[in-house]
Parts: C-alpha cells; sequence; structure tokens
C-alpha cells in the first residue's frame, strides 16, 4: 500500500494541501487509487474523522433521471438545513434580533425542504444523510456566517435554475418542475434577504445577475463543485444530465 | 402537399428546426413511415401535430409564443411602473438607497422586457407608459406622490410576477432555452420582491418579511387580496409541511406556507392585471 505514496514526496506539502476538502478529493479522485490508500496516510490527510473512513459508506451516488434531481435537491437542501440549525444554535456574537428572526425563519424553511424531499423521494431511491463538513466556517463569526450563507442561497438558486429543464417531460416531470419552482424562488428571496444583511442594496446586483436581468442557472456538476467543499461524503452524479 | 419543401421552408427562419422535431435523420425516418401509413388528407395533421410539439403548443392549448407575450405584457407593467417610480422617488421622501434599489430593479425590468421582445420579434405588442393605469381604475389616489403606495405597488407587482412565471414555466417545457431564460427571470423577480419588502420592512414599519407568510396582504389595499390567495398552502405533494419535526425545530403553519411560493394560473394573473391596464 505505502508504494503508491512517493517516499520523496514532501508529505507535509500533500497534508497541507489535503486539509482542504476539494483538494483532497480530487486528489484522491485524480490519483487512481482512492481506494487502495491505506488508513494511515488517510490519517495523514485529514485529521477529523476520515481515519476510519469506509468509501462505500462514504460514496452518495444521486442516481438518475427525475429521482437523481430530487435527490440531488436533497442533497443541497440537507445542506442548507445543517448550516442553519448550527447558525441559530450557535449565534455569531452580535447576532441582532432581526437576524436572529431571519435566520430562523430560513432555517425553518430549509428543514421544511429537506424534510418535504425525504418524504416525496421513495425510501429505496432516496439518498443517505449526508454528513455535512462546515470547518472552514467560523460560527461565531458573522462576515463567515453570512457569507456563507450568500454561497449556499445562490447556489441553491443557480442549481433549481438549472435543474428545471433537467426534469422528463412527463405529468410527473410538470409536478416537479412546478415543486422546484415553488422552492427556487424561496431560495431567491432568502439570497436576496442575506446578500442585504451584507451590504443593504445588493440583493440582486451584478455578480449574479446578467446584463439580460437574468439570474445564474449552474448544471449539476457545477453546483456539486462548489457545494462538494460542505460536505464529507463523495457526491456521485454521473447518472444525472452532464 | 411536399412536407420535405415546407420543412426546408421552416428552416430558412428556424436553422434549428430538424433538432426541434427530432434528429435530422429521425425525422425523414418519421415522415417516411407517415407517407406509407397516412393518406394524403390526413399527412397535414400529423404534421401540424408535430410542429405544435416542436414549437410548444401543449395539450391545454398554450404555446411559447402566448406565454412570451403574456410576460411581455407583465415586464412592460413593471419596466414603465418602475421608470416612472425612480423619477419620482426623490421628491417623496426616499432615502439615496431606495433610489438605488428602485433603479436596479427598473433596469432589470427594461432588461426582461428588450429579451422578451427580441425573442418575439415583429410580433411583439407596443406598450408605452400610456399603456397601463398605475391607479388600478381610480382606487390607488397616490401611487407616485406616496412612498409607501409606491413600494406597496411595488411589493404586489413582484409577488405577483414570481406567482405568474411560476404558474408559466409548466407551458414551456417543449422549450429549454425559453424555459431556463424565464426561470432565471422568475428568481430575479423573487429576489426583487425580498428587497421591496425588506424596503416596507424596515423603512414603513410594515408588518411584512422577505417572505410571503399564509396570505398575508402586509398593509396592502385590500383590491389585491388575489396576489396573496392561495398562498397559505401547507401540504406540498401530499406532504403535509406543518408540523415536521427535525431536531427539536417544529415546523409553524407559517414557517410551512413562507416556504414554498404557489403559482398563479394564466386566469387569475389576468384578474389581477387588469385594474391596471388603461
Amino acid at each position: 500500500m505505502a508504494k503508491i505514496i512517493n517516499p520523496h514526496e514532501n508529505e507535509a506539502g500533500l497534508i497541507k494541501s489535503a486539509s482542504n476538502p476539494i483538494h483532497r478529493r480530487s486528489f484522491l479522485k485524480y490519483s487512481g487509487a482512492g481506494i487502495a490508500l491505506s488508513a494511515l496516510f488517510l490519517a495523514g490527510c485529514n485529521n477529523n474523522d476520515d481515519d476510519e473512513i469506509d468509501y462505500s459508506q462514504d460514496m452518495v451516488n444521486l442516481g438518475s433521471g427525475d429521482v437523481g434531481i430530487l435527490n440531488y435537491a436533497f442533497a443541497l437542501e440537507q445542506l442548507e438545513a445543517a448550516f442553519y440549525t448550527q447558525v441559530v444554535a450557535n449565534k455569531y456574537s452580535g447576532m441582532t434580533d432581526l437576524e436572529t428572526a431571519v435566520l430562523t425563519d430560513i432555517r425553518d424553511h430549509e428543514i421544511a425542504h429537506r424534510e418535504f424531499f425525504r418524504a416525496a423521494i421513495p425510501a429505496s431511491a432516496r439518498i443517505k444523510d449526508l454528513t455535512p463538513d462546515f470547518s472552514t466556517i467560523n460560527f461565531a463569526d458573522k462576515t463567515s456566517v453570512l457569507t456563507t450563507a450568500k454561497t449556499f442561497e445562490d447556489l441553491g438558486v443557480a442549481a433549481y435554475n438549472g435543474a428545471g429543464k433537467l426534469f422528463t417531460d412527463t405529468g410527473d416531470g410538470l409536478t416537479y418542475l412546478t415543486l422546484a419552482g415553488k422552492i427556487v424562488s424561496v431560495e431567491a428571496r432568502h439570497a436576496a434577504e442575506i446578500r442585504d444583511l451584507i451590504s443593504n442594496g445588493t440583493f440582486a446586483n451584478s455578480e449574479v445577475i446578467d446584463a439580460m436581468g437574468m439570474d445564474q442557472a449552474l448544471m449539476p456538476a457545477q453546483v456539486l463543485a462548489a457545494a462538494g467543499a460542505f460536505i464529507k461524503n463523495q457526491i456521485v452524479a454521473t447518472g444525472l444530465p452532464q | 402537399m411536399n412536407i420535405f419543401n415546407l420543412i426546408r421552408e421552416i428552416e430558412k427562419v428556424d436553422p434549428e428546426v430538424y433538432e426541434r422535431l427530432d434528429s435530422r435523420r429521425a425525422i425523414f425516418k418519421h415522415f417516411a413511415g407517415f407517407g406509407k401509413k397516412l393518406t394524403a388528407a390526413a399527412v397535414p395533421l400529423a404534421f401540424g401535430s408535430m410542429l405544435n410539439k416542436a414549437y410548444g403548443q401543449t395539450s391545454t392549448g398554450r404555446s411559447v409564443t402566448q406565454v412570451l407575450e403574456f410576460a411581455y405584457l407583465l415586464e412592460n407593467l413593471e419596466a414603465e411602473f418602475y421608470k416612472q417610480a425612480v423619477t419620482a422617488a426623490s421628491s417623496v421622501g426616499a432615502p439615496a438607497i431606495a433610489v438605488t434599489a428602485l433603479t436596479t430593479i427598473r433596469d432589470h425590468e427594461i432588461a426582461h422586457v428588450n429579451f422578451l421582445k427580441s425573442a418575439l420579434g415583429a410580433s411583439a405588442p407596443m406598450y408605452t407608459a400610456a399603456s397601463f393605469d398605475y391607479s388600478a381604475k381610480g382606487n390607488l389616489t397616490d401611487t407616485f406622490t406616496n412612498y409607501g403606495t409606491m413600494l406597496a405597488v411595488a411589493q404586489a407587482f413582484e409577488d405577483t410576477g414570481v406567482r405568474a412565471y411560476k404558474g408559466q414555466a409548466g407551458y414551456l417545457v417543449s422549450n429549454n432555452e425559453v424555459l431556463e431564460a424565464a426561470l432565471k427571470i422568475h428568481s430575479v423577480e423573487a429576489r426583487h420582491a425580498a428587497h421591496i419588502r425588506r424596503m416596507r420592512r424596515d423603512g414603513q414599519s410594515a408588518a411584512v418579511k422577505p417572505w410571503i407568510t399564509g396570505k398575508d396582504l402586509g398593509g396592502l389595499p385590500a383590491l389585491v387580496q388575489p396576489i396573496y390567495n392561495g398562498e397559505e398552502v401547507t401540504t406540498q405533494a401530499n406532504v403535509p409541511i406543518t408540523g415536521i419535526m427535525s431536531g427539536g425545530v417544529t415546523i409553524s403553519a407559517a414557517a410551512a406556507s413562507e416556504a414554498f411560493d404557489e403559482p398563479l394560473t394564466t386566469e387569475e394573473v389576468t384578474a389581477i392585471v387588469t385594474p391596471f391596464l388603461a
């Protein structure tokens, strides 16, 4: 096993880059030896709980078709709900009453979305509960929390906007498109309010809205590349339209 | 009737006709089959139904073009409103940051108008400020002279826009480009709605949140109640949202309604905007 690690490799450097979840995952993905890596090496990669990692458990396959898209939405809602639950449970210093009310509302909306998908997706096809990785977020710091919230909300909007066309054109597809539509505008309301909490007037600035007055739309692979940094599990989206 | 000539004619104005119908190869195979099975008289009918599928005629009879025209009307209603609102805002006491926000929104609505105009091409109707009546047939006497009324009308238009696009999206599934464009406009309208509501909450002491609670009017005149009717839904796809318990949190009916915005039908939106048409 040890032979896959170049003995001349600067181990400190490897560990440094590997401590970033994106880099760690990319490294495992492209090493072509993810499963063969020794537990010893993994222990060096991450000082959290990856040392007893089981890759069959760690991989989460979203599946394909409309259920795959619903699992994709379920994954994003899990991430958001877990984030806001922690935000409200560990308030950053100086959180105003208004901010508390706003963030608590958003937490409840995201829990509602998450539990809706849990109930709506057949258990046999539904992905498991994901393990978030919020190690890069300082929950005591307003800027860290609101910046992350902005990332999640803008990403959620772009994800639903991009997913609309991926549902099949059947009666069920229309149902799912309508449901996604019901959720995406609430995510957009969240995005606007979070942005305004950071800086009033940035609800729809040129970071997210183009010259045609249109919001972002992203494909699952693009969204998961960004969201993956906050999820310990490796999300497999190869069954979704690329 | 020579169908291949007909398709070639369509191809001159729409080079993607083959992709819309099917792939080029599949479509010729398709027609080859038709030729054998159908009588000459039935061919135009079959061809028409294929075009309807290609260009988005739905079974309920609402075409992509009809949706675009409908959106075009709504965007013009908003754009002309914000043009006047931005001009009037300072003189009715709007702070500078509010004027900036109204200007941002105005520019988005104008961009939406321009996008839809180009999508509709020569068939786009002509709208001007004179096309609209922002007094709603005399029900609102101070739309542009009272800052509170101005924001209330803005909220009414934005929340209507969000619900209107939601209701039309299903008619666009045959055309992914238009569907995605509509969704990208839809979420911008929702961002606008949230910000206008925030402006009313923070500047006007209005009891509103950036999201819609129940079918609450948020202090708007009762005549716009139809904009909020139906928003109080707390069950989605047969899943009751109220009462969901998770991690010590119980979802209230208020949160359950806020978490999902509801669509409006074409007829409902038409009834809402009709008083605002001159």
